[in-house]
Protein backbone atom coordinates (compact mmCIF):
# COMPACT_ATOMS: atom_id res chain seq x y z
CA UNK A 1 0.00 0.00 0.00
CA UNK A 2 1.39 3.40 -0.96
CA UNK A 3 1.35 6.35 1.41
CA UNK A 4 -1.39 7.95 -0.69
CA UNK A 5 -3.57 4.83 -0.50
CA UNK A 6 -2.98 4.69 3.22
CA UNK A 7 -4.26 8.25 3.57
CA UNK A 8 -7.27 7.26 1.48
CA UNK A 9 -8.03 4.25 3.64
CA UNK A 10 -8.28 6.54 6.64
CA UNK A 11 -10.56 9.15 5.13
CA UNK A 12 -12.50 7.97 2.03
CA UNK A 13 -13.80 11.49 1.74
CA UNK A 14 -14.87 11.27 -1.90
CA UNK A 15 -17.43 8.55 -1.30
CA UNK A 16 -20.47 8.99 -3.55
CA UNK A 17 -18.64 11.15 -6.06
CA UNK A 18 -17.97 10.45 -9.71
CA UNK A 19 -14.85 11.79 -11.45
CA UNK A 20 -13.72 11.91 -15.07
CA UNK A 21 -10.01 12.22 -15.76
CA UNK A 22 -8.72 12.81 -19.28
CA UNK A 23 -5.31 11.38 -20.04
CA UNK A 24 -5.99 8.96 -17.22
CA UNK A 25 -3.80 6.01 -18.20
CA UNK A 26 -0.43 7.52 -17.37
CA UNK A 27 1.52 9.93 -15.20
CA UNK A 28 -0.41 12.55 -13.28
CA UNK A 29 -3.80 11.42 -14.60
CA UNK A 30 -3.28 7.88 -13.41
CA UNK A 31 -2.04 9.06 -9.99
CA UNK A 32 -5.15 11.24 -9.61
CA UNK A 33 -7.35 8.28 -10.53
CA UNK A 34 -5.64 6.06 -7.96
CA UNK A 35 -6.05 8.71 -5.27
CA UNK A 36 -9.72 9.35 -6.02
CA UNK A 37 -10.42 5.61 -5.96
CA UNK A 38 -8.61 5.29 -2.63
CA UNK A 39 -10.89 8.06 -1.31
CA UNK A 40 -13.97 6.09 -2.34
CA UNK A 41 -14.88 7.85 -5.60
CA UNK A 42 -15.97 6.18 -8.82
CA UNK A 43 -13.70 7.11 -11.69
CA UNK A 44 -13.93 7.23 -15.46
CA UNK A 45 -10.64 7.47 -17.35
CA UNK A 46 -10.27 8.63 -20.90
CA UNK A 47 -7.22 8.37 -23.11
CA UNK A 48 -6.18 7.62 -26.69
CA UNK A 49 -5.40 3.91 -26.28
CA UNK A 50 -7.72 1.17 -27.46
CA UNK A 51 -9.68 -0.44 -24.62
CA UNK A 52 -8.18 -3.79 -25.59
CA UNK A 53 -4.62 -2.50 -25.46
CA UNK A 54 -2.33 -3.90 -22.78
CA UNK A 55 -1.99 -0.58 -20.98
CA UNK A 56 -5.76 0.00 -20.83
CA UNK A 57 -6.81 -3.53 -19.91
CA UNK A 58 -4.06 -4.05 -17.35
CA UNK A 59 -4.62 -0.65 -15.72
CA UNK A 60 -8.36 -1.21 -15.49
CA UNK A 61 -7.91 -4.69 -14.07
CA UNK A 62 -5.69 -3.24 -11.39
CA UNK A 63 -7.95 -0.28 -10.57
CA UNK A 64 -10.99 -2.51 -10.06
CA UNK A 65 -14.75 -2.22 -10.42
CA UNK A 66 -15.09 1.43 -9.47
CA UNK A 67 -13.10 2.49 -12.54
CA UNK A 68 -14.03 2.39 -16.21
CA UNK A 69 -12.23 3.38 -19.37
CA UNK A 70 -13.27 5.17 -22.52
CA UNK A 71 -11.20 5.83 -25.62
CA UNK A 72 -11.66 9.50 -26.42
CA UNK A 73 -9.68 12.20 -28.20
CA UNK A 74 -9.94 15.43 -26.20
CA UNK A 75 -9.78 17.50 -29.40
CA UNK A 76 -13.00 15.96 -30.68
CA UNK A 77 -16.31 17.38 -29.52
CA UNK A 78 -18.04 14.19 -30.68
CA UNK A 79 -15.73 12.12 -28.47
CA UNK A 80 -16.51 14.33 -25.47
CA UNK A 81 -20.22 13.84 -26.16
CA UNK A 82 -19.65 10.09 -26.18
CA UNK A 83 -17.82 10.46 -22.88
CA UNK A 84 -20.80 12.34 -21.49
CA UNK A 85 -23.15 9.55 -22.65
CA UNK A 86 -20.86 6.95 -21.06
CA UNK A 87 -20.83 8.83 -17.73
CA UNK A 88 -24.57 9.43 -17.86
CA UNK A 89 -25.33 5.81 -18.56
CA UNK A 90 -22.93 4.34 -16.03
CA UNK A 91 -23.29 6.87 -13.19
CA UNK A 92 -25.99 9.43 -14.06
CA UNK A 93 -23.86 12.21 -12.59
CA UNK A 94 -20.42 13.85 -12.51
CA UNK A 95 -18.91 15.80 -9.61
CA UNK A 96 -15.25 16.11 -10.61
CA UNK A 97 -13.77 16.82 -14.03
CA UNK A 98 -9.99 16.68 -14.28
CA UNK A 99 -8.82 18.11 -17.60
CA UNK A 100 -5.42 16.51 -17.52
CA UNK A 101 -4.67 15.29 -21.05
CA UNK A 102 -1.81 17.24 -22.54
CA UNK A 103 1.14 17.16 -24.86
CA UNK A 104 4.33 19.14 -25.28
CA UNK A 105 6.21 20.84 -28.07
CA UNK A 106 9.67 22.31 -27.91
CA UNK A 107 11.96 24.08 -30.32
CA UNK A 108 12.99 27.53 -31.55
CA UNK A 109 9.87 29.48 -32.44
CA UNK A 110 10.99 30.07 -36.01
CA UNK A 111 11.21 26.32 -36.60
CA UNK A 112 7.81 25.35 -35.22
CA UNK A 113 5.41 24.08 -37.87
CA UNK A 114 1.98 25.67 -37.85
CA UNK A 115 0.47 22.19 -37.76
CA UNK A 116 2.48 21.33 -34.65
CA UNK A 117 1.36 24.61 -33.02
CA UNK A 118 -2.26 23.86 -33.89
CA UNK A 119 -1.94 20.33 -32.55
CA UNK A 120 -0.67 21.39 -29.13
CA UNK A 121 -3.32 24.10 -28.92
CA UNK A 122 -5.98 21.56 -29.89
CA UNK A 123 -4.95 19.08 -27.20
CA UNK A 124 -3.98 21.44 -24.37
CA UNK A 125 -6.51 24.24 -24.91
CA UNK A 126 -9.40 22.96 -27.06
CA UNK A 127 -9.42 19.81 -24.95
CA UNK A 128 -9.94 21.76 -21.73
CA UNK A 129 -12.58 23.97 -23.33
CA UNK A 130 -14.53 21.06 -24.86
CA UNK A 131 -14.46 18.94 -21.74
CA UNK A 132 -15.75 21.85 -19.69
CA UNK A 133 -18.36 22.84 -22.27
CA UNK A 134 -19.81 19.37 -22.65
CA UNK A 135 -19.90 18.51 -18.95
CA UNK A 136 -21.05 21.80 -17.41
CA UNK A 137 -24.77 20.91 -17.38
CA UNK A 138 -24.09 17.59 -15.63
CA UNK A 139 -21.60 19.17 -13.21
CA UNK A 140 -24.12 21.88 -12.35
CA UNK A 141 -26.82 19.31 -11.65
CA UNK A 142 -24.56 17.06 -9.58
CA UNK A 143 -23.10 20.07 -7.74
CA UNK A 144 -26.09 20.13 -5.42
CA UNK A 145 -25.14 16.71 -4.00
CA UNK A 146 -22.29 17.96 -1.78
CA UNK A 147 -21.22 21.08 0.07
CA UNK A 148 -18.61 22.79 -2.04
CA UNK A 149 -20.30 21.70 -5.26
CA UNK A 150 -18.72 20.17 -8.31
CA UNK A 151 -15.11 20.79 -9.15
CA UNK A 152 -13.34 21.39 -12.45
CA UNK A 153 -9.60 20.87 -12.07
CA UNK A 154 -7.48 21.95 -15.00
CA UNK A 155 -3.89 20.79 -15.15
CA UNK A 156 -1.82 23.74 -16.32
CA UNK A 157 1.91 23.96 -15.58
CA UNK A 158 4.61 26.18 -14.18
CA UNK A 159 5.10 26.82 -17.91
CA UNK A 160 1.71 28.53 -17.78
CA UNK A 161 3.20 31.02 -15.30
CA UNK A 162 6.67 31.82 -16.62
CA UNK A 163 8.26 31.76 -20.06
CA UNK A 164 11.05 29.34 -20.97
CA UNK A 165 13.35 29.25 -23.97
CA UNK A 166 12.13 27.03 -26.82
CA UNK A 167 8.93 26.22 -24.94
CA UNK A 168 6.83 29.09 -26.34
CA UNK A 169 4.00 26.96 -27.74
CA UNK A 170 3.63 24.97 -24.53
CA UNK A 171 3.87 28.26 -22.56
CA UNK A 172 1.04 29.73 -24.62
CA UNK A 173 -1.17 26.66 -24.26
CA UNK A 174 -0.73 26.36 -20.49
CA UNK A 175 -1.15 30.12 -20.00
CA UNK A 176 -4.46 29.82 -21.82
CA UNK A 177 -5.55 27.06 -19.43
CA UNK A 178 -4.69 29.28 -16.47
CA UNK A 179 -6.88 32.17 -17.56
CA UNK A 180 -9.66 30.02 -19.05
CA UNK A 181 -9.98 28.57 -15.55
CA UNK A 182 -10.35 31.99 -13.95
CA UNK A 183 -12.93 32.99 -16.56
CA UNK A 184 -15.16 30.00 -15.92
CA UNK A 185 -14.67 30.30 -12.15
CA UNK A 186 -16.03 33.85 -12.15
CA UNK A 187 -18.78 32.87 -14.59
CA UNK A 188 -20.03 29.88 -12.59
CA UNK A 189 -19.87 31.77 -9.29
CA UNK A 190 -21.67 34.83 -10.55
CA UNK A 191 -24.41 32.65 -12.05
CA UNK A 192 -24.80 30.69 -8.79
CA UNK A 193 -23.85 27.49 -10.55
CA UNK A 194 -22.45 25.03 -7.96
CA UNK A 195 -19.22 24.41 -9.82
CA UNK A 196 -15.77 25.53 -8.69
CA UNK A 197 -12.84 25.74 -11.12
CA UNK A 198 -9.15 25.85 -10.24
CA UNK A 199 -5.86 25.17 -11.97
CA UNK A 200 -2.92 23.11 -10.78
CA UNK A 201 0.56 24.11 -11.92
CA UNK A 202 2.93 21.19 -11.50
CA UNK A 203 6.66 21.71 -11.71
CA UNK A 204 8.91 18.90 -12.94
CA UNK A 205 7.17 15.60 -12.29
CA UNK A 206 8.51 12.14 -13.04
CA UNK A 207 6.03 11.18 -15.75
CA UNK A 208 6.21 9.38 -19.11
CA UNK A 209 5.74 12.76 -20.85
CA UNK A 210 8.77 14.21 -19.07
CA UNK A 211 10.83 11.10 -19.84
CA UNK A 212 9.88 11.30 -23.52
CA UNK A 213 10.88 14.96 -23.60
CA UNK A 214 14.20 14.19 -21.92
CA UNK A 215 14.84 11.37 -24.39
CA UNK A 216 14.34 13.84 -27.27
CA UNK A 217 16.89 16.17 -25.68
CA UNK A 218 19.33 13.27 -25.36
CA UNK A 219 18.72 12.34 -29.02
CA UNK A 220 19.39 15.97 -29.95
CA UNK A 221 22.72 15.83 -28.15
CA UNK A 222 21.89 18.13 -25.20
CA UNK A 223 22.74 15.43 -22.65
CA UNK A 224 24.30 12.01 -22.47
CA UNK A 225 21.43 10.25 -20.76
CA UNK A 226 17.95 11.15 -19.42
CA UNK A 227 19.02 10.71 -15.79
CA UNK A 228 21.53 13.55 -16.24
CA UNK A 229 18.60 15.81 -17.15
CA UNK A 230 16.66 14.59 -14.12
CA UNK A 231 19.66 15.53 -11.96
CA UNK A 232 19.87 18.96 -13.60
CA UNK A 233 16.17 19.62 -13.02
CA UNK A 234 16.45 18.46 -9.40
CA UNK A 235 19.40 20.80 -8.87
CA UNK A 236 17.41 23.79 -10.17
CA UNK A 237 14.42 22.98 -7.94
CA UNK A 238 14.69 24.46 -4.42
CA UNK A 239 13.28 21.31 -2.81
CA UNK A 240 16.13 19.47 -4.58
CA UNK A 241 14.19 16.77 -6.36
CA UNK A 242 11.44 16.14 -8.89
CA UNK A 243 7.87 15.46 -7.86
CA UNK A 244 6.21 12.10 -7.73
CA UNK A 245 2.84 12.09 -9.56
CA UNK A 246 1.13 11.25 -6.24
CA UNK A 247 2.12 14.70 -4.95
CA UNK A 248 0.15 16.35 -7.75
CA UNK A 249 -2.69 13.95 -6.98
CA UNK A 250 -2.71 15.29 -3.41
CA UNK A 251 -3.53 18.76 -4.74
CA UNK A 252 -6.14 17.32 -7.11
CA UNK A 253 -7.74 15.55 -4.16
CA UNK A 254 -7.79 18.72 -2.06
CA UNK A 255 -9.45 20.69 -4.87
CA UNK A 256 -12.02 17.92 -5.39
CA UNK A 257 -12.97 17.69 -1.73
CA UNK A 258 -15.23 19.81 0.47
CA UNK A 259 -12.09 21.14 2.14
CA UNK A 260 -11.60 23.58 -0.74
CA UNK A 261 -15.19 24.86 -0.74
CA UNK A 262 -14.14 28.55 -0.83
CA UNK A 263 -11.47 28.01 -3.48
CA UNK A 264 -12.42 28.86 -7.01
CA UNK A 265 -10.44 30.75 -9.63
CA UNK A 266 -7.26 29.85 -7.74
CA UNK A 267 -3.92 28.47 -8.85
CA UNK A 268 -2.24 25.74 -6.87
CA UNK A 269 1.44 25.72 -7.77
CA UNK A 270 3.06 22.38 -6.89
CA UNK A 271 6.62 22.96 -8.04
CA UNK A 272 8.97 22.53 -5.09
CA UNK A 273 9.69 26.26 -5.12
CA UNK A 274 10.78 26.45 -8.78
CA UNK A 275 8.81 29.60 -9.68
CA UNK A 276 9.49 31.27 -6.32
CA UNK A 277 13.13 31.73 -7.38
CA UNK B 1 -11.28 13.29 11.32
CA UNK B 2 -8.66 11.33 9.46
CA UNK B 3 -5.73 11.58 11.84
CA UNK B 4 -3.73 12.97 8.92
CA UNK B 5 -1.66 15.02 11.38
CA UNK B 6 -1.17 12.34 14.03
CA UNK B 7 2.17 12.77 15.78
CA UNK B 8 2.73 16.30 14.51
CA UNK B 9 3.28 19.33 16.73
CA UNK B 10 1.92 22.66 15.55
CA UNK B 11 2.28 26.31 16.55
CA UNK B 12 -0.45 28.83 15.68
CA UNK B 13 0.16 32.50 16.43
CA UNK B 14 -2.89 34.66 17.03
CA UNK B 15 -4.80 31.50 17.81
CA UNK B 16 -7.34 32.93 20.21
CA UNK B 17 -9.90 34.05 17.61
CA UNK B 18 -10.86 34.08 13.94
CA UNK B 19 -8.83 32.11 11.41
CA UNK B 20 -6.25 31.30 14.08
CA UNK B 21 -8.77 29.72 16.45
CA UNK B 22 -10.42 27.85 13.59
CA UNK B 23 -7.03 26.48 12.59
CA UNK B 24 -6.23 25.41 16.15
CA UNK B 25 -9.48 23.43 16.17
CA UNK B 26 -8.87 21.86 12.76
CA UNK B 27 -5.24 20.87 13.40
CA UNK B 28 -6.17 19.38 16.76
CA UNK B 29 -9.11 17.50 15.22
CA UNK B 30 -6.72 15.97 12.68
CA UNK B 31 -4.52 14.63 15.44
CA UNK B 32 -1.85 17.34 15.90
CA UNK B 33 -0.68 18.55 19.28
CA UNK B 34 -1.25 22.28 19.02
CA UNK B 35 0.31 25.20 20.87
CA UNK B 36 -1.33 28.54 20.22
CA UNK B 37 -0.36 32.02 21.24
CA UNK B 38 -2.01 35.41 21.60
CA UNK B 39 -2.74 38.21 23.98
CA UNK B 40 -6.44 37.71 24.75
CA UNK B 41 -6.41 35.38 27.77
CA UNK B 42 -10.20 35.18 28.04
CA UNK B 43 -10.69 34.13 24.42
CA UNK B 44 -7.76 31.73 24.74
CA UNK B 45 -9.42 29.96 27.65
CA UNK B 46 -12.45 29.19 25.50
CA UNK B 47 -10.36 27.72 22.66
CA UNK B 48 -8.16 25.71 25.04
CA UNK B 49 -11.21 24.50 26.96
CA UNK B 50 -12.90 23.07 23.86
CA UNK B 51 -9.81 21.46 22.29
CA UNK B 52 -6.72 19.52 23.32
CA UNK B 53 -4.60 22.58 22.44
CA UNK B 54 -2.28 24.42 24.81
CA UNK B 55 -2.26 28.21 25.16
CA UNK B 56 0.89 30.23 25.82
CA UNK B 57 0.47 33.98 26.27
CA UNK B 58 2.90 35.58 23.84
CA UNK B 59 3.20 38.67 21.67
CA UNK B 60 4.65 37.91 18.21
CA UNK B 61 6.40 41.28 18.06
CA UNK B 62 8.36 40.61 21.26
CA UNK B 63 11.65 39.31 19.80
CA UNK B 64 13.10 38.67 23.25
CA UNK B 65 10.20 36.39 24.22
CA UNK B 66 10.53 34.03 21.25
CA UNK B 67 13.38 31.80 22.51
CA UNK B 68 11.48 30.98 25.70
CA UNK B 69 8.33 30.07 23.75
CA UNK B 70 10.24 27.75 21.45
CA UNK B 71 12.18 26.23 24.36
CA UNK B 72 8.88 25.46 26.05
CA UNK B 73 7.50 23.75 22.92
CA UNK B 74 10.74 21.77 22.60
CA UNK B 75 10.60 20.76 26.23
CA UNK B 76 6.92 19.82 26.31
CA UNK B 77 6.54 18.20 22.88
CA UNK B 78 10.07 17.43 21.64
CA UNK B 79 9.57 18.71 18.11
CA UNK B 80 7.84 21.20 15.79
CA UNK B 81 6.23 20.21 12.48
CA UNK B 82 3.82 22.97 11.55
CA UNK B 83 3.92 26.72 12.20
CA UNK B 84 1.10 29.04 11.15
CA UNK B 85 2.20 32.70 11.19
CA UNK B 86 -1.27 34.08 11.57
CA UNK B 87 -1.27 36.91 14.11
CA UNK B 88 -2.34 40.12 12.44
CA UNK B 89 -3.57 43.61 13.14
CA UNK B 90 -5.10 46.58 11.38
CA UNK B 91 -5.22 48.76 14.45
CA UNK B 92 -4.52 52.39 13.62
CA UNK B 93 -4.34 51.75 9.88
CA UNK B 94 -5.54 54.34 7.39
CA UNK B 95 -4.81 55.86 4.02
CA UNK B 96 -1.26 56.79 3.12
CA UNK B 97 -2.21 60.44 3.47
CA UNK B 98 -3.69 60.16 6.94
CA UNK B 99 -2.01 57.28 8.79
CA UNK B 100 -0.14 58.22 11.97
CA UNK B 101 3.33 56.78 12.45
CA UNK B 102 2.17 54.86 15.52
CA UNK B 103 -0.54 53.10 13.53
CA UNK B 104 1.90 52.30 10.75
CA UNK B 105 4.43 50.92 13.21
CA UNK B 106 1.84 48.78 14.99
CA UNK B 107 0.54 47.12 11.84
CA UNK B 108 3.99 46.61 10.33
CA UNK B 109 5.40 45.20 13.55
CA UNK B 110 2.60 42.67 14.05
CA UNK B 111 1.90 41.65 10.45
CA UNK B 112 5.38 41.85 9.01
CA UNK B 113 8.01 41.68 11.75
CA UNK B 114 5.87 39.28 13.80
CA UNK B 115 5.54 36.97 10.80
CA UNK B 116 9.29 37.15 10.15
CA UNK B 117 10.05 36.24 13.76
CA UNK B 118 7.58 33.35 13.56
CA UNK B 119 9.21 31.95 10.42
CA UNK B 120 12.71 32.51 11.80
CA UNK B 121 12.07 30.73 15.08
CA UNK B 122 10.03 27.98 13.45
CA UNK B 123 12.95 27.16 11.13
CA UNK B 124 15.38 27.12 14.05
CA UNK B 125 13.11 24.74 16.00
CA UNK B 126 12.36 22.51 13.01
CA UNK B 127 16.10 22.10 12.42
CA UNK B 128 16.27 20.41 15.80
CA UNK B 129 13.70 17.74 14.92
CA UNK B 130 15.06 14.23 15.62
CA UNK B 131 15.04 13.21 11.92
CA UNK B 132 16.64 16.47 10.79
CA UNK B 133 15.33 19.78 9.45
CA UNK B 134 11.73 19.07 8.40
CA UNK B 135 8.43 20.88 8.69
CA UNK B 136 5.83 23.11 7.08
CA UNK B 137 5.41 26.84 7.68
CA UNK B 138 2.32 28.69 6.50
CA UNK B 139 2.16 32.48 6.44
CA UNK B 140 -1.25 34.14 6.51
CA UNK B 141 -1.19 36.88 3.90
CA UNK B 142 -4.35 38.22 2.23
CA UNK B 143 -5.81 38.77 -1.22
CA UNK B 144 -4.96 42.39 -0.46
CA UNK B 145 -1.35 41.48 -1.22
CA UNK B 146 -2.48 41.66 -4.85
CA UNK B 147 -5.35 44.16 -4.59
CA UNK B 148 -4.33 46.93 -2.23
CA UNK B 149 -6.93 48.87 -0.23
CA UNK B 150 -6.82 52.67 -0.33
CA UNK B 151 -7.92 53.05 3.26
CA UNK B 152 -5.62 50.38 4.74
CA UNK B 153 -2.13 51.19 3.52
CA UNK B 154 -0.14 49.43 6.24
CA UNK B 155 -2.26 46.27 6.04
CA UNK B 156 -1.92 46.14 2.25
CA UNK B 157 1.84 46.73 2.35
CA UNK B 158 2.46 44.19 5.11
CA UNK B 159 0.38 41.48 3.44
CA UNK B 160 2.31 41.93 0.19
CA UNK B 161 5.56 41.83 2.16
CA UNK B 162 4.84 38.50 3.82
CA UNK B 163 4.36 36.81 0.44
CA UNK B 164 7.97 37.72 -0.30
CA UNK B 165 8.87 36.56 3.21
CA UNK B 166 7.39 33.11 2.52
CA UNK B 167 9.17 32.81 -0.82
CA UNK B 168 12.51 34.00 0.54
CA UNK B 169 12.26 31.57 3.44
CA UNK B 170 11.30 28.73 1.09
CA UNK B 171 14.35 29.41 -1.08
CA UNK B 172 16.63 29.68 1.93
CA UNK B 173 15.43 26.32 3.24
CA UNK B 174 15.95 24.80 -0.19
CA UNK B 175 19.44 26.27 -0.46
CA UNK B 176 20.34 24.86 2.92
CA UNK B 177 18.96 21.42 2.12
CA UNK B 178 16.31 21.67 4.84
CA UNK B 179 13.13 19.73 4.20
CA UNK B 180 11.17 22.70 5.48
CA UNK B 181 8.44 24.03 3.21
CA UNK B 182 7.19 27.61 3.43
CA UNK B 183 4.05 28.89 1.73
CA UNK B 184 1.67 31.83 1.93
CA UNK B 185 -2.11 31.72 1.88
CA UNK B 186 -4.09 34.70 0.59
CA UNK B 187 -7.65 34.63 1.94
CA UNK B 188 -10.43 36.88 0.74
CA UNK B 189 -12.91 38.34 3.22
CA UNK B 190 -13.55 35.81 5.96
CA UNK B 191 -16.48 35.99 8.35
CA UNK B 192 -14.52 36.24 11.58
CA UNK B 193 -15.70 37.71 14.85
CA UNK B 194 -13.68 40.81 13.97
CA UNK B 195 -15.55 41.29 10.67
CA UNK B 196 -18.88 40.58 12.36
CA UNK B 197 -18.12 43.26 14.95
CA UNK B 198 -17.19 45.71 12.21
CA UNK B 199 -20.50 44.98 10.49
CA UNK B 200 -22.60 45.18 13.65
CA UNK B 201 -21.02 48.42 14.82
CA UNK B 202 -21.33 50.21 11.48
CA UNK B 203 -24.00 52.81 10.71
CA UNK B 204 -25.68 50.54 8.18
CA UNK B 205 -24.89 46.90 9.03
CA UNK B 206 -26.97 45.45 6.18
CA UNK B 207 -25.16 47.55 3.58
CA UNK B 208 -21.79 46.75 5.10
CA UNK B 209 -22.51 43.02 5.11
CA UNK B 210 -23.69 43.19 1.50
CA UNK B 211 -20.48 45.03 0.61
CA UNK B 212 -18.29 42.32 2.09
CA UNK B 213 -20.37 39.51 0.64
CA UNK B 214 -20.45 41.15 -2.77
CA UNK B 215 -16.68 41.22 -3.21
CA UNK B 216 -16.69 37.56 -4.26
CA UNK B 217 -18.79 36.46 -7.23
CA UNK B 218 -20.03 33.72 -4.88
CA UNK B 219 -21.72 36.57 -2.99
CA UNK B 220 -20.60 35.29 0.36
CA UNK B 221 -17.63 35.61 2.69
CA UNK B 222 -15.40 32.68 3.39
CA UNK B 223 -15.73 31.00 6.73
CA UNK B 224 -13.00 30.24 9.19
CA UNK B 225 -13.27 26.47 8.71
CA UNK B 226 -12.62 26.81 4.98
CA UNK B 227 -9.35 28.65 5.57
CA UNK B 228 -8.33 26.22 8.31
CA UNK B 229 -8.80 23.31 5.87
CA UNK B 230 -6.24 24.87 3.51
CA UNK B 231 -3.76 25.36 6.34
CA UNK B 232 -4.24 21.72 7.36
CA UNK B 233 -3.57 20.57 3.79
CA UNK B 234 -0.39 22.64 3.51
CA UNK B 235 0.71 21.43 6.93
CA UNK B 236 0.22 17.79 6.01
CA UNK B 237 2.59 15.50 4.12
CA UNK B 238 0.14 15.57 1.23
CA UNK B 239 1.59 18.95 0.24
CA UNK B 240 5.14 17.59 0.25
CA UNK B 241 6.11 19.22 -3.08
CA UNK B 242 4.50 22.60 -2.38
CA UNK B 243 6.94 25.27 -1.27
CA UNK B 244 7.33 28.95 -2.13
CA UNK B 245 3.72 29.00 -3.33
CA UNK B 246 1.07 31.61 -2.66
CA UNK B 247 -2.38 30.09 -2.56
CA UNK B 248 -5.36 32.37 -3.01
CA UNK B 249 -8.55 31.31 -1.22
CA UNK B 250 -11.09 34.00 -1.98
CA UNK B 251 -14.08 32.55 -3.83
CA UNK B 252 -12.76 33.95 -7.13
CA UNK B 253 -12.68 37.53 -5.79
CA UNK B 254 -9.33 38.26 -7.42
CA UNK B 255 -9.74 35.84 -10.35
CA UNK B 256 -11.76 38.64 -11.90
CA UNK B 257 -12.40 42.20 -10.83
CA UNK B 258 -13.41 42.51 -7.20
CA UNK B 259 -17.11 43.22 -6.72
CA UNK B 260 -18.08 42.55 -10.33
Amino acid sequence: MTAQQEIGQRSRRLEGRVALISGGLRGIGLAVAERYLAEGAEVVLSDLDDPESDVASQTLARLGQAASYLKADVTSEADWERARDHVKERHGKLHILVNNAGTDLTGPVETLALEAWRKIMAINVDGVFLGTKVFVPMLAESGMDFRGGSSVINISSIMGLVGYSEVSAYNASKGAVRLFTKGIAVEFASKKMPIRANSIHPGFVLTPLLNAGFQRWVDAGFAEKPSDLVDTMAATTPIGRLADPSEIAGAAYFLASEDSSYMTGSEVVVDGGWTAQ
Amino acid sequence: MSGRLDGKVALVTGGTSGIGAGTVRRLAAEGAQVVFTGRNIGAAREVAGSTSATFVPHDVTDAAAWPALMAQIGHDFGRLDIAFANAGSEQGDGSVEDIAIDGWNTVISVNQTGAMLTVQHAIRSMKANPEGAIGSIIVNSSMNAHRAMGNFVAYSVSKAAVVALAKSAALHCGNQGYRIRVNAILPGVVETAMIKNLIDSSADPAAMRAGYEGMSPLKRMGNVEEIAALVAYLGSDEASFISGSEIVIDGATTAGMMGL
